[in-house]
């Protein structure tokens, strides 16, 4: 009999009842909540007379609606603030285990999840966010869902679900020198296109992965989604359990020697076999940017912003040609001569002290160009703010010209005040560079940290390995 | 929830690949603690010319002409037509409750995404996925014909064109079921409340540290 994936083993253990059909009741270990998708649930518990499952389960914190503005004292938008105040309100009525405004630890629920040891290898993991693959990292089972299912798992701990056929995605080889996690998920995509995950849980196995820190991994399994599938996930080494020893939520003393012998095994046998394997080669992978509406329209920066004259497809060449229009850009323009408006270094994406340092690494002692209207830099948490500034990163930063902010989703999706305006071009190091994305009639492309550090200070693209 | 058995309605085409959640509902309609009031913000960006905040009313906008749901051949429409991995990026019910109350029951693509698959069913929408040739085929007709509808058949997993051609779906089993019954998943699943218990007594034994 074939050995199983990570993926078989972490589905195993979660089930607790099967139907020959497939249709299983797989159990939910940890429930992540934020305030967007959770008000609706809450009530609907409410209205049906019911209790959350296991409280023990939940932790909750605001992250879409906060503002990111030093020193803020109140939400300005009374929409956003009642809605952050129903999560307030809901936390206290259940007594949830709850970051609110004003906790240091509070900040995108995908980056203090894994910060406080929320979440450890071998769980199962959901929040109604479709991020959540981030947390796959850990070797666990982490997917997005909808405000229905947060109620399911509110009130059941658990899901119904179908299993996933499983994908191995490979990358082998040594990432060069400025080519980051960011870049290798970008690569990935622009790969298998954004809806080559589509109906699979991803597993990211060879070299360059394993190189990768916790961050890189995060940053990776994060874009799972990007991708089209709800999970990725990456085997546990010391690398994670180096990363989970001594959170605060993290087991100690005699469990923790019990759950690291359990969590070793969380990995795919020699002789797992998956429905789909994808191999690539880190070292041929360039620091990535995306050019169009979609994270599957990528380039290295060295390419040029592709002709859809080339493209055979016709559904391929109309949103190829549907997206440069909205971009603003010409068939075959160098990446490097994008003029750009706005940086936003930031999101459960790349807002963990190591993306920080990478970008910092790039600024120290140089100047945000003159033609920028902003450069932001909103750490993903209360913690990594704090951590960020005992390194004297906040004053490279400050004294280069950017924004350092309080933590948040901030312009990754624009519900708080930080937004672009329509027309400009905004180089981000978050996930999604939809159509109106970050403010309606936004121009946003994906880069790493460091390379959106090295646009800031050159006001377009250039290559952040020769800048 | 909704229950949904056969649907004779007319078609809107939506002629793009990768329609995501930002698009169907814009991220400042999410700012509501409500589960309604989505419908008259669905494609915001597209279907007004003025940018659209919560509250707004909508009968004064200035509308997109070029948008298909302000044609008056595509009003009273309750099925989508569309084309791959519709429903991408967030996991926002929003769009699939906006979908639900601009009066749709029934999408039909190449393929969709599979968070807003899921989230179709919670809300009683019915997420169909035909081969790419048949929805060119589907997209060319609603094109050539206005008042064009096609008859979609749950039970009997078919929909069928005006000339009477009927092509087959695939549907999940217990989907089907919940959606012809209409009911409600988390009624079905505390009916195995005795099953939970017993795997996590289970469970508690096995990995203590996760119920810390």
């Amino acid at each position: 009999m074939a050995g199983k994936t990570l993926f078989d083993k972490l589905w195993d253990a979660h089930v607790v009842r099967g139907d020959p059909d497939g249709t299983t009741l797989l159990y939910i270990d940890r429930h992540l909540v934020h305030e967007v998708t959770s008000p609706q649930a809450f009530e609907a518990l409410r209205l049906a007379g019911r209790q959350p499952w296991r409280l023990n389960s939940i932790v909750a914190m605001p992250d879409h609606n906060t503002p990111t503005d030093p020193g803020f004292t109140t939400i300005a938008d009374p929409v956003s603030r009642l809605q952050v105040e129903t999560l307030d309100a809901n936390a206290r009525a259940l007594g949830l285990r709850y970051f609110p405004i004003g906790d240091a630890r509070r900040g995108i629920v995908h980056v203090v999840g894994p910060e406080q040891g929320a979440t450890l290898p071998g769980m199962t993991l959901v929040c109604g966010d479709s991020h959540t693959s981030t947390h796959g990292a850990f070797a666990a089972l982490a997917f997005g869902i909808g405000t229905s299912e947060v109620e399911h798992v509110l009130a059941t701990q658990c899901l119904i679900q179908k299993k996933a056929k499983a994908m191995l995605i490979q990358v082998d080889g040594q990432a060069g020198p400025g080519v980051t996690a960011k870049d290798l998920v970008l690569a990935i995509i622009g790969k298998i296109g954004t809806a080559g995950g589509t109906g699979y849980a991803l597993e990211f196995g060879g070299a360059a992965i394993r190189a990768l820190s916790m961050e890189g991994r995060m940053t990776v399994c994060n874009m799972a989604i990007e991708a089209g599938a709800r999970a990725g996930m990456v085997a546990v080494d010391d690398t994670t359990l180096d990363y989970v020893r001594d959170r605060p939520f993290s087991p100690q003393g005699v469990l923790w020697e019990q759950a690291v012998t359990a969590w070793r095994d969380l990995r795919s046998d020699d002789d797992a076999t998956f429905d789909r394997i994808v191999t690539l080669d880190a070292a041929t992978i360039k620091p990535q940017v995306t050019w169009g509406t979609s994270p599957e329209m990528v380039v290295a920066v060295d390419e040029r912003v592709p002709d859809p004259a080339r493209e055979p497809d016709p559904v391929k060449r109309a949103g190829m040609e549907q997206a440069l229009r909205y971009m603003g850009l010409r068939p075959n323009t160098p990446m490097t001569e994008i003029q750009l408006d706005r940086v936003f270094i930031g999101s459960c994406t790349n807002a963990r002290i190591e993306d920080l340092r990478a970008a910092a690494a790039v600024i120290q002692g140089r100047k945000v160009a003159a033609s920028l209207k902003q450069a932001l830099v909103v750490p993903g948490s209360g913690l990594v703010k704090q951590q960020a500034e005992a390194e004297g990163l906040d004053r490279i930063f400050t004294a280069a010209g950017f924004e350092w902010r309080e933590p948040g989703c901030s312009m990754c999706l624009a519900m708080n005040a930080d937004r672009l305006l329509p027309g400009e071009h905004c180089a981000s190091t978050s996930n999604r560079n939809f159509e109106g994305r970050q403010g309606a009639g936004g121009r946003s492309h994906l880069v790493s940290p460091a390379m959106a550090a090295a646009a800031a200070l050159a006001g377009h693209f250039v290559d952040v390995r020769t800048f | 929830m909704k229950a949904f058995t056969r649907l004779d309605g007319l078609v809107a085409p939506l002629d793009r690949s990768n329609v995501d959640t930002d698009a169907i509902i814009p991220k400042q309609f999410l700012k509501s603690i409500q589960r309604t009031g989505f419908g008259r913000y669905l494609f915001d960006e597209w279907r007004y010319l003025d940018h659209g905040e919560p509250g707004m009313d909508c009968a004064e906008r200035p509308r997109n002409l070029d948008f298909p749901l302000n044609h008056p051949r595509y009003w009273q429409v309750s099925i989508l037509l569309a084309r791959e991995n519709f429903g991408c990026g967030s996991s926002r019910e929003h769009a699939v409750w906006a979908l639900d109350e601009y009066g749709f029951r029934c999408i039909i693509a190449p393929s969709f995404a599979d968070i807003f698959f899921t989230n179709c069913f919670k809300s009683g929408l019915l997420p169909i996925c035909l081969p790419i040739d048949v929805v060119d085929k589907l997209f060319r007709q609603v094109a050539a014909k206005p008042g064009y509808r096609l008859r979609v058949d749950l039970p009997a997993q078919t929909v069928t064109t005006p000339g009477g051609e009927a092509f087959g779906f695939e549907v999940d089993p217990f989907r089907k079921e919940c959606l012809l019954n209409g009911w409600d998943d988390i009624g079905l699943t505390l009916c195995h409340a005795d099953d939970i218990r017993a795997y996590e007594a289970r469970r508690r034994q096995e990995a203590p540290w996760l119920f810390a």
